[in-house]
């Protein structure tokens, strides 16, 4: 086995190639191909295992019990009615956690379990394993708990000022960007105040995994998670052994979108295993998987734009505050996110920037598709249609205008060396021809829908538009690097990788690039797991396809290369002269052909490599330099038929266009746009978390509404702008979050355009529109 | 764990009844189970009806319309019962997805009573009885003295809801219900409102903005006055807005999670309003 370390600087020349590559096999099974997913088929025959339906021997049920305080001083436990009850095999609490009490993937501030007060709803303080899920869970219930109750921190603005509720403090991490001439003011000057609701994944499988203990104090653990060997460092921390002795493999995952980057209960499933010496199995219910995940932050955001007379903007001043409720989770890397984009992208020569992720009692706040640009983009979105108004100017022309692109610098400071086709995106989306959406004769077709409220004369039609950005891969100096093996055998390929499929296809594009590099047919995908193979980082930041698409293709080319070597020595000839394709090794000259199943028959030739991005650096004290690696954007507009009267909304269309660099697979390409605009559809009009006092009121698919079939319109894809991107494999982007940001934006614009409405706020209420 | 008995006939389920009258009955599931699979309710003795042909009765006469109670959303989407309780095949389509509308069943949804319970306001609008049996016989009442409380009946232990009779009166029938999105969701504000033109009435009931399920009486007699029944002209709009506020003055809404009191008082007035003008509107009515 051979180990290779490629560092693909931006235009660099290494091993992992460039985005000049041409993408051969298209029409066939490789890169560029639309090939069916290979869990497609048994995902809609429910013949998918999912993390909930684990079996094995004679294993327990773990259940927890949970905080029903937002804030509260433990002063007794007692577990005695609980440990009484026949079928219970443990009762734990957080004195049973025998090695690092707290985790968090940024800062380590989360106990596993409660130790002494509890600083939101839903916070674990007490395990119970039985032999029956009604058992553990009626055990948990007999647990009595002595509370002495204060009043919680809600307000995330007064959080920083008021008595701290951890040692850690209230302040997550606060942020400054200042850039270019700050004393400069504009002609035309335009301020806003907009606020976000908390959203949640809504992911359809629960939190659910299982973990089998062995003899030698080590213990198996099947998950479903974004981040396998990030929960092994957390999990082996708590459980105080060495993380060779905590062995993750990827159970099927039911969605993610950022909620499963958090450990859930992946150290309570360890603990229960290893005490009770028996396989353990935990499946949240969907109440508890409302609080047992993160949510998207809340924001609070203050804008003032100044632009000169013509429309070029002059500076953007901004403060954005974030509340992180009463953990870290991944708090400091959001606000950093919502900071760095909080003036979406255009050319702006000033910006103040100010940023707050603060801690209170709320539930924790963490990663969420977009993370942190979402937020920011309501607020830049909605600042331009305001200033576009105060100019008398046309949105899309002046966002024009103002496009950034490559070349340009962020207001970080840092200089667009990739490609950034903002102008573009915007153009393809905004003319295209708007589509014919007759009003309908059915109510139901209406806004209301199957309520029969709404007749065609009681509605007005909106468009609106708006473009947004994020960053790809992990920012501000992190190396979250992946790892792939790639082993040739009888002329079939097997790829190891730790990457989590979460839905996002993964498993399709790992077998898609080992045909192409390979030129086979038959790619075998091995599980993901922790044993054999090294960190994948996390299925998020819109960054598998490069990272760990990347590693696949590295480690790809690097077997490539050795059976090549091989050949071309017993053939006498440069390995230049030789490619692999069709399951034969040809020479390019049409002399020599041989079958890849016999030059690799037996032995086999083997890769393991780690693939990084280039490096970025750290911001500085006056948020400047190069943190990022990459950028996508994309466009949307939206057209509504509102009800003013009654507030109710109805989407007609949503029109996008995205900066994809390459379509390394069309039919995936479409499914994360689509999915990814329903979600910001839900996050504009209906999906939000609502609290009282730091309870979550509506912990259930009843009252926490996500889009139906009935609420999703027709989305036309204008266009997928291809500009591919140096550096990346086959130039191609992630495009996961792309479609989450801008499109709760343009529908907002667009129900602003139908009732000339101000709606600061989403998601847009009905009472926000009928009362108004 | 529960002891559960699937009854087969009405006397069956009478007779589990009579065995345990602290028995929860089981219909369609689409209430009870969500329920018990949150661990909010573990009943010691549950009596299952689905099986019981009796309940599953239906008539259309002239005048009458009879619904047993283990009628599912589905039925009374379809023809002929849907063309003869329109409202109540209005207010079946709101409920859930198609699988949760196989299910569920008028019987379900008054004995869960819920305010935001879909065909309750269409059964009081329609001055239904509801019929229900128990160790002391039949007993039928109006829906009024049915639901007395926010999820509260008064139902007596060992009795079942039978069915329900309502009127079939000749005029329009209209069913509205709001909620935060286009399909799937449970009322924020409901309302149904029927045209009886024999008798000259309008009668109107709200969902999800009392405890109960009020009827707007003052509204209604209000109106009744300024309707042209002879000629058949459609409603004058101050009209219909006045009685929409009237309407609105009959709701006695909260704030909650769902919504706000003030947007449900609002909502009813714009609902009323709407139901009314399409109740008498010349020419044929837009949608099923």
């Amino acid at each position: 086995m051979t180990s290779e370390a490629v560092n693909t600087a931006a235009g660099g020349s290494t091993a992992t190639g460039t985005g000049t590559d041409t993408i051969v096999d298209a029409g066939t099974r490789g890169v560029g191909a639309d090939v069916g997913r290979p869990d497609g088929v048994p995902k809609v025959q429910g013949r998918f295992a999912f993390s909930s339906d684990l079996w094995a021997d004679d294993f327990l049920w773990g259940h927890t019990l949970r905080s029903p305080h937002a804030s509260a001083l433990i002063r007794g436990i007692d577990i005695g009615p609980a440990v009484a009850m026949a079928g219970v095999y443990a009762v734990l609490l957080a004195d049973d956690v025998p090695g690092c009490l707290t985790y968090g993937l940024e800062h380590g501030d989360q106990p596993a379990l409660a130790d002494g007060q509890v600083r939101y709803v839903g916070e674990p303080v007490a395990l119970v394993a039985a032999d029956h899920p009604d058992i553990a869970r009626r055990a948990a219930e007999a647990i009595v708990v002595d509370y002495e109750v204060s009043e919680p921190v809600t307000d995330a603005e007064a959080a920083p000022t008021a008595a701290p509720i951890h040692p850690d403090g209230n302040v997550f991490r606060e942020i400054a960007i200042r850039h270019g001439d700050l004393d400069v003011a504009g002609e035309v000057v335009v301020e806003g105040v907009y606020e976000v609701g908390m959203q949640d994944q809504a992911f359809m499988g629960p939190e659910s995994g299982m973990a089998l203990p062995d003899e030698d104090g080590s213990v198996e653990l099947f998950v479903s998670t974004q981040w396998l060997h990030v929960d092994r460092e957390q999990i082996a921390a708590c459980l105080g052994i060495d993380e060779e002795k905590v062995r993750l493999t990827l159970a099927g995952v039911g969605g993610a979108f950022g909620a499963r980057e958090d450990l859930s209960l992946q150290v309570h499933l360890c603990l229960l295993a290893l005490h009770t010496g028996k396989p353990v199995k935990m499946v949240y219910s969907r109440d508890e998987s409302f609080l047992g995940h993160v949510h998207r932050h809340p924001a609070k955001m203050w804008y003032r734009h100044h632009a000169d007379r013509n429309g070029h903007l002059v500076k953007v001043e901004a403060r954005i505050v974030l509340d992180g409720g009463a953990y870290a989770s991944t708090s400091s890397a959001v606000i950093a996110n919502a900071s760095c984009f909080a003036a979406g992208p255009y050319k702006v020569p000033a910006a103040h920037i100010t940023g707050l992720a603060a801690r209170t009692n709320n539930p924790p706040c963490g990663a969420m598709r977009g993370f942190g640009a979402v937020q920011t983009c309501f607020g830049h979105e909605s600042q331009m249609d305001k200033l576009a108004a105060a100019l008398n100017m046309d949105p899309v022309e002046l966002r024009l205008l103002n496009a950034i692109g490559p070349g340009d610098r962020l207001v970080t400071g840092q200089l667009i060396t990739g490609t950034f086709p903002t102008a573009e995106v915007i153009r393809q989306c905004a003319y295209a021809p708007e589509p014919e959406i007759p009003l309908s004769d059915d109510r139901r077709d209406l806004p209301g829908g199957s309520g029969r409220t709404t007749d065609a004369a009681d509605t007005v039609r909106g468009t609106g538009f708006a473009v947004g950005f994020k960053n790809l891969m992990f920012s501000e100096g992190y190396d979250d690097y992946s790892s792939a093996a790639c082993r040739v055998s009888d002329g079939v390929a097997t790829i190891t990788c730790a990457c989590a499929e979460v839905g996002q296809g993964f498993v399709t594009l790992a077998q898609q690039i080992a045909r192409t590099e390979l030129g086979v047919d038959e790619v075998i995908l091995a599980p993901a797991q922790t044993a054999t193979i090294g960190s994948a980082g996390s299925s998020s930041a819109s960054r598998q396809t490069w990272m760990s698409g990347g590693a696949v293709q590295a480690a790809c080319r690097e077997v490539r290369a050795q059976i090549l070597a091989d050949v071309a020595a017993e053939w006498g000839v440069s390995p230049d002269g030789l490619v692999l394709r069709d399951g034969l090794v040809v020479s390019l000259d049409g002399q020599q052909e041989a079958l890849l199943a016999q030059v690799t028959a037996g032995t086999g030739y083997e890769a393991d490599v780690e693939y990084h991005h280039a490096p970025t650096e750290a911001l500085d004290e006056n948020g400047q330099g190069n943190a990022h690696v990459s950028f996508a954007c994309a466009a949307h507009r939206a057209t509504v038929d509102v009800d003013p009267d009654l507030g109710l909304v109805r989407v007609r269309d949503i029109t996008t266009a995205q900066d994809v660099g390459r379509i390394l697979n069309p039919t995936q390409a479409v499914g994360q746009i689509e999915g990814g605009i329903a979600q910001g559809l839900g996050l504009a009009l209906m999906e939000e978390i609502v609290l009282d006092d730091g309870i979550v009121r509506n912990a259930s698919f009843t009252d926490y509404v996500i889009p139906t079939t009935l609420d999703m319109p027709d989305v036309t894809i204008a266009a997928f702008v291809e500009e591919p991107e140096p550096g990346a494999p086959y130039g191609a982007k992630g495009i996961g979050e792309p479609p989450t940001i801008s499109s709760s934006a343009a529908i907002a614009a667009a129900v602003r355009a139908a009732t000339g409405q101000a709606l600061p706020r989403i998601p847009i209420r009905p009472a926000d529109i009928a009362l108004g | 764990m529960s002891d559960v008995v699937v009854a087969r006939s009405l006397d069956e389920a009478r007779g589990a009844l009579a065995d345990h009258p602290d028995a929860t009955v089981l219909a369609g599931g689409t209430d009870l189970m969500v329920e018990i699979n949150r661990g909010l309710r573990r009943p010691s003795h549950v009596v299952g009806v689905a099986q019981v042909p009796e309940l599953r009765l239906w008539s259309v006469a002239d005048d009458r319309v009879t619904v047993g109670g283990g009628v599912t959303y589905t039925e009374m989407m379809t023809t002929p019962l849907a063309d003869a309780a329109p409202a109540l095949a209005q207010a079946a389509r709101t409920v859930g997805s198609p699988p949760i509308r196989n299910a569920g069943t008028l019987g379900g949804n008054l004995g869960t009573a819920s305010p935001a319970g879909d065909t309750l306001p269409v059964l009081a609008a329609l001055n239904a009885q509801i019929v229900v049996v128990g160790p002391d016989g039949e007993r039928r009442m109006a829906l009024d003295d049915f639901v007395v409380g926010v999820k509260r009946t008064s139902l007596r232990p060992g009795e079942l809801i039978v069915r329900a009779e309502m009127d079939r009166p000749t005029g329009r029938q209209e069913f509205l219900k709001i909620g935060p999105r286009n399909a799937m969701v449970i009322s924020m504000a409901g309302l149904a409102l029927v045209a009886d033109h024999d008798a000259r009435a309008v009668r109107c009931a709200l969902g999800a903005v009392a405890a109960g399920i009020p009827r707007a009486r003052d509204a209604e007699a209000w109106v009744a006055e300024r309707i042209d029944w002879d000629n058949g002209a459609g409603v004058d709009d101050a009209v219909a807005a006045e009685f929409g506020q009237r309407v609105a003055a009959a709701s006695a809404p909260i704030d909650d999670h769902r919504s706000t009191a003030a947007y449900r008082r609002h909502a009813i007035a714009v609902l009323a309003t709407r139901a009314l003008k399409r109740a008498f509107a010349q020419g044929g009515s837009s949608d099923a």
